[in-house]
C-alpha cells in the first residue's frame, strides 16, 4: 500500500508551515492547494466577470458607446478563456484536491510534489495572457476557439499559444493526479463502486483530460507554426484546410465541455441526497450515464461545425450521436428528482443551488437538444440562442454547482458556518438575475442576432437592455458571494460541527471540522452505512 | 399512418403552432419578436417547423420534470414532518425513461434527417449565384441564368453609408435615425444588394478570400459558412418578392457587425430587366475580360467541391 511511500513527502506531521511563502508556494498539502486553486478560480472568476461588464454595458442599447469593435472582440475572446480555463476548470480541480483524498480516506494526492507544480503554472499562464491586453497589437481578438486565418491575423497569438500550452500541462498534470490518487490511494474496503459520485465524475473527466489537452496542444501548435515558421497547415494558399483546425479544435473542445459539467453532475449526486435524507436514486445508473456522456462526447465533435458545409453524411452521424447524448443525461436528472422524491428535505443555500442547478440545467440541454438538428441549427447556428444555451448549461450548471459545492464544503474547510441569511441573500439574486440576464437572448437569436457583434439593430434593443440589466445585477450579486465567504473563513462566530448537515454521509463528515492539516494519516475503517450512498446492493 | 399523412399533420400542427406563438410573416427582427420567423423560402419553413415541435417537446418533457420537482419540493419537506424513505431504485421507472426519450428523440431525428437531405439536393438550379466574404464586405458575382452564362454582372455590397456614420465610436448619430421608408435599417442595409428573381432554384457558391465568414440571412432559413479554400454549395427558392436581410455569422475581425447582407428578390421579368440593365452597364466600354476573369481566378485554388469550381472555370474561359 502506497501510505508508507507517502509519509517520505511530509517532513512534520505536526501542521502547516508558519512562514507565509513555504507554506503557501511550496505547498505540497492537498488541503492548501486546493485552497489556492479555489481563490485562483474566483479571482479569475472576478476578473472574467469584469470582461463580461463591458460586453453587456456596451450592448446596453444600440450604437457604440464605450468601446472600439476589437477592443470588443478582445473582450468577447478574453472573457470566455478566462472563465474557462481559469475560473471553471480550476475551481472543479480545486475542489477534486481538497474533497477526493478525504471522500476516499486517502492521506493526501498521489503525487502531491506535481500538485505544487500544476498549481504554480496557473498564475504564470494567466498573467501571460492577461499582460496581452497592454500590448502595442492588444489581445486576442479571434474568439476563444481561436479559428484561423481571423486567429493568425492576431499578433498575441504566440502569447495565447503559450499561455494554452501551460494551462494544457496543468491540466494534464492535474487528471494525472487525481487518477493516480483515486486508483491507489483509496483506502481499504473503499471499492470503485463504494466511492461517491463526485469521485467518479472526477476520476472520468480526468480520463478526458488527458486524452484532449494534448489535442488542443497540437492545435494551437499548428497555428504557432503556421504564423511564424511558414508552415501551412490552415492556409489554403499552401495547401491547407481552415476547416481542418475546426476539425482539431472541436475534437478537443466538445470533451472540454464535459469536462466543465461531469464534476458538477457529481456535486450535485453528493449534494441532493444530503438535503433530501435519503440515498441517491439508481447509483450505478448515475455513474453508467456519466460514463456514457464522456464517451459519446468523443463522436459528436462536429455539432458545432454544422454550417461550415459538411457532407450530408457527415451531418446525420453528428445529429444522430448528439441526440443520443439527451438519453444519459436525462437519466441523470429523472435521478436526481427520484432522490428527492420521498426524502425529507431541507432547503439551505446549497441544496438551493443544487435544485437551481437541475432545473436551469436542463433548459440548458433542451437548447441543446434544439440545436442538435441540423436544419434549425443552420438557423441556430452563431446566434445568441447558443449564446444562452452554452449560458444556461456554464453558469447556471457548472458554475451553480461550484457555488453548491462552495457553501457544502466550506464549513469543513474553515471550521465556521457562513451566514445561512446571506448565502440565501446570494442565491435569490443570482438566480433571478441569472434569469433575466440569459432567458431574453434566446429571443435575440430566435430573431437573429448574430453573436460577437459589438452593434446591433434597433428591433434588438429591448431584449438587449433587459439582458445587460440581469448581467449587470447578476455580477453585482457575486460580490454578496465575496462577502459571504470573506465572513464564513475568518469571521464567523458559529463553529462548524464535524458532521455540518444532518444528513451528510461519506467518509470527509468524519474528520474533524476544520479537516485539520492532515488527514486519515491511519487508514479509515469503511463502514458501508457511512458512505454517502448507502448500500449499493445491486 | 403513412409517413405523407404524419408529414402533413406534421405541418398542419406546425402551422398551429405558428399562430400560437404569433409570429407575424415580417422577414425583418422586429422589437420583443419571441421566436424564428417561418421564413420566405420554399425550404425556411423546416428548420421553422422543428423549431417549434422540438420547442414543443422540451416544453412538455419540462413540465413533466419540473412539476415532479416541484410537487415533491413541497411534499417532501422536513418542515411537514415527511421521513425519508429508503428507496433508491425502481427498473421500471428507469426502463421507462430511457425507452421514452429514445422514441421522442428519433421522431425528432426522422423530421431533421428529411430536411438535411431535401437542403442538401442543389441539383435543378436554374441560376448559380457565387458570393465571397471579404474583410467586411461581399462580393456577388453572377454566374448563371436558366442555362445561359452570365458576364461580367459583380459588385460589392457593403455596410449602407447612413449606418457606418451612425455606428463610429461616439458619433453621436442615432440608430433609430436610420431609416428607409417606415422600416429601421440600422446596420441591416447595403449599398448595393444581390437581386434575384422569385420562384427560382438559385444556387449558391459561397466562399472566403481572407478569413471564415457565414452568410445568413434568416428568411432563406439557413446560414452557410463562406471559407477561404473551399467553396461550399447551397441553395434557396424564394416565394415572395421583398427585400430580405441578414448579417455576417460568423466571427470575421473588428467589423465583423458591420457586413449586413441584403437579397431583394424581383419578379420574374423584373429580374431579367434588370439583370440587362446590368450587362448593358458592364458591356459597353469593350472591356477586356481581365476583371471578370480575375475575380473568378481570384478564388482559391483548392476546393472541396471540385465540379463547382471547375464549372465555374469553364464559365471563366467561356468568357475568354
Amino acid at each position: 500500500m502506497s501510505h508508507a511511500a507517502t509519509h517520505d513527502h511530509h517532513d512534520d506531521h505536526h501542521g502547516a508551515p508558519k512562514n507565509f511563502f513555504q507554506r503557501w508556494c511550496m505547498s505540497t498539502n492537498h488541503k492548501d492547494i486546493g485552497t489556492l486553486y479555489l481563490v485562483f478560480a474566483l479571482l479569475m472568476f472576478f476578473i472574467g466577470g469584469s470582461f463580461a461588464m463591458v460586453i453587456r454595458a456596451e450592448l446596453f442599447k444600440p450604437g457604440l458607446q464605450l468601446v472600439q469593435p476589437y477592443f470588443f472582440n478582445q473582450m468577447t475572446t478574453l472573457h470566455a478563456l478566462v472563465m474557462i480555463f481559469g475560473a471553471i476548470m480550476p475551481a472543479f480541480v480545486g475542489l477534486g484536491n481538497w474533497m477526493i483524498p478525504l471522500m476516499v480516506g486517502a492521506p493526501d494526492m498521489a503525487l502531491p510534489r506535481m500538485n505544487n507544480l500544476s498549481f504554480w503554472i496557473l498564475p504564470f499562464a494567466f498573467t501571460l495572457l492577461l499582460s496581452t491586453l497592454f500590448l502595442p497589437g492588444g489581445g486576442p481578438a479571434g474568439g476563444w476557439t481561436m479559428y484561423p486565418p481571423l486567429s493568425l491575423q492576431s499578433s498575441s497569438l504566440a502569447y495565447v499559444v503559450f499561455a494554452v500550452h501551460l494551462m494544457g500541462i496543468s491540466s494534464i498534470m492535474g487528471a494525472i493526479n487525481i487518477i493516480a490518487t483515486i486508483l491507489n490511494m483509496r483506502a481499504p474496503g473503499m471499492e470503485l463502486l463504494k466511492m461517491p459520485v463526485f469521485v467518479w465524475s472526477w476520476l472520468i473527466t480526468a480520463f478526458l483530460l488527458i486524452a484532449v489537452m494534448p489535442v488542443l496542444a497540437g492545435a494551437v501548435t499548428m497555428l504557432l507554426t503556421d504564423k511564424y515558421f511558414g508552415t501551412n497547415f490552415f492556409n489554403p494558399g499552401g495547401g491547407g484546410d481552415p476547416v481542418l483546425y475546426q476539425h482539431i479544435f472541436w475534437f478537443f473542445g466538445h470533451p472540454e465541455v464535459y469536462i466543465m459539467i461531469l464534476p458538477a453532475f457529481g456535486i450535485i449526486s453528493e449534494v441532493i441526497p444530503t438535503f433530501a435524507r435519503k440515498p441517491i436514486f439508481g447509483y450505478k445508473a448515475m455513474v453508467f450515464a456519466i460514463a456514457s456522456i464522456a464517451f459519446l462526447s468523443f463522436i459528436v465533435w462536429a455539432h458545432h461545425m454544422f454550417a461550415v458545409g459538411l457532407p450530408m453524411g457527415a451531418e446525420i452521424f453528428f445529429m444522430y450521436a448528439t441526440m443520443l447524448i439527451a438519453v444519459p443525461t436525462g437519466v441523470k436528472v429523472f435521478n436526481w428528482v427520484s432522490t428527492m422524491w420521498g426524502g425529507s428535505m431541507t432547503f439551505e443555500t446549497p441544496m438551493l443551488f443544487a435544485i437551481a442547478f437541475v432545473i436551469l440545467f436542463t433548459i440548458g440541454g433542451f437548447s441543446g437538444l434544439m440545436l442538435a438538428l441540423v436544419p434549425a441549427d443552420f438557423q441556430y447556428h452563431d446566434t445568441y440562442f447558443v449564446v444562452a444555451h452554452f449560458h444556461y448549461v456554464l453558469v447556471t450548471g457548472a458554475l451553480f454547482a461550484i457555488i453548491s459545492a462552495t457553501y457544502y464544503w466550506l464549513p469543513k474547510w474553515s471550521g465556521r458556518m457562513y451566514s445561512e441569511f446571506w448565502g440565501k441573500m446570494h442565491f435569490w439574486n443570482s438566480v433571478i438575475w441569472v434569469n433575466v440576464l440569459f432567458f431574453p437572448q434566446h429571443f435575440l437569436g430566435l430573431a437573429g442576432m448574430p453573436r460577437r457583434i459589438p452593434d446591433y439593430n434597433v428591433a434588438f434593443a429591448n431584449f438587449n437592455m433587459i439582458s445587460s440589466i440581469g448581467g449587470f445585477l447578476f455580477g453585482a450579486s457575486q460580490l454578496i458571494f465575496l462577502g459571504v465567504l470573506i465572513h464564513g473563513v475568518f469571521f464567523s462566530k458559529k463553529k462548524a460541527t464535524d458532521r455540518v448537515w444532518e444528513g451528510a454521509k461519506g467518509l470527509e463528515w468524519t474528520v474533524p471540522s476544520p479537516a485539520p492539516f492532515h488527514t486519515f494519516d491511519v487508514p479509515p475503517v469503511i463502514h458501508d452505512d457511512e458512505l454517502a450512498h448507502g448500500h449499493v446492493n445491486d | 399512418m403513412t409517413s405523407g399523412s404524419i408529414r402533413r399533420s406534421f405541418t398542419a400542427a406546425s402551422a398551429l403552432a405558428a399562430a400560437l406563438f404569433g409570429t407575424a410573416a415580417s422577414a425583418d427582427p422586429s422589437p420583443y419578436q419571441l421566436n424564428m420567423q417561418p421564413g420566405a423560402s420554399t425550404w425556411s419553413h423546416v428548420p421553422y417547423e422543428l423549431n417549434n415541435w422540438s420547442f414543443g417537446v422540451c416544453v412538455v418533457i419540462g413540465i413533466l420534470v419540473f412539476g415532479a420537482m416541484f410537487i415533491a419540493m413541497f411534499r417532501f419537506r422536513k418542515s411537514r414532518g415527511a421521513v425519508a424513505e429508503k428507496w433508491s431504485h425502481n427498473t421500471r421507472l428507469e426502463i421507462i425513461w430511457t425507452t421514452v426519450p429514445v422514441i421522442i428523440l428519433i421522431t425528432l431525428a426522422y423530421f431533421a434527417t428529411g430536411g438535411i437531405t431535401s437542403w442538401a439536393d442543389t441539383t435543378g438550379s436554374q441560376m448559380t449565384v457565387k458570393v465571397t466574404g471579404y474583410q467586411w464586405k461581399w462580393r456577388y458575382d453572377y454566374v448563371e441564368y436558366l442555362g445561359k452564362p452570365i458576364s461580367k454582372v459583380g459588385f460589392m455590397s457593403k455596410l449602407d453609408t447612413q449606418s457606418d456614420q451612425t455606428r463610429q465610436l461616439g458619433s453621436g448619430m442615432d440608430p433609430y435615425a436610420v431609416k428607409v421608408g417606415n422600416e429601421n435599417t440600422y446596420l441591416l442595409d447595403v449599398d448595393k444588394p444581390l437581386v434575384v428573381p422569385v420562384d427560382t432554384k438559385i444556387r449558391f457558391i459561397i466562399t472566403g478570400a481572407d478569413v471564415i465568414h457565414s452568410w445568413w440571412v434568416p428568411a432563406l432559413g439557413w446560414k452557410l459558412d463562406a471559407i477561404p479554400g473551399i467553396v461550399n454549395a447551397a441553395w434557396t427558392n424564394i416565394k415572395e418578392p421583398g427585400t430580405y436581410r441578414g448579417q455576417c455569422a460568423e466571427l470575421c475581425g473588428q467589423d465583423h457587425g458591420f457586413m449586413p447582407i441584403v437579397v431583394v428578390a424581383k419578379s420574374k421579368p423584373d429580374f431579367a430587366k434588370w439583370l440587362a440593365e446590368q450587362q448593358a452597364k458592364s458591356a459597353p466600354p469593350a472591356a477586356p475580360p481581365a476583371p471578370a476573369a480575375a475575380s473568378t481566378a481570384a478564388a482559391p485554388k483548392t476546393a472541396q467541391i471540385a465540379p463547382v469550381q471547375s464549372a465555374s472555370k469553364s464559365v471563366a474561359a467561356k468568357q475568354g
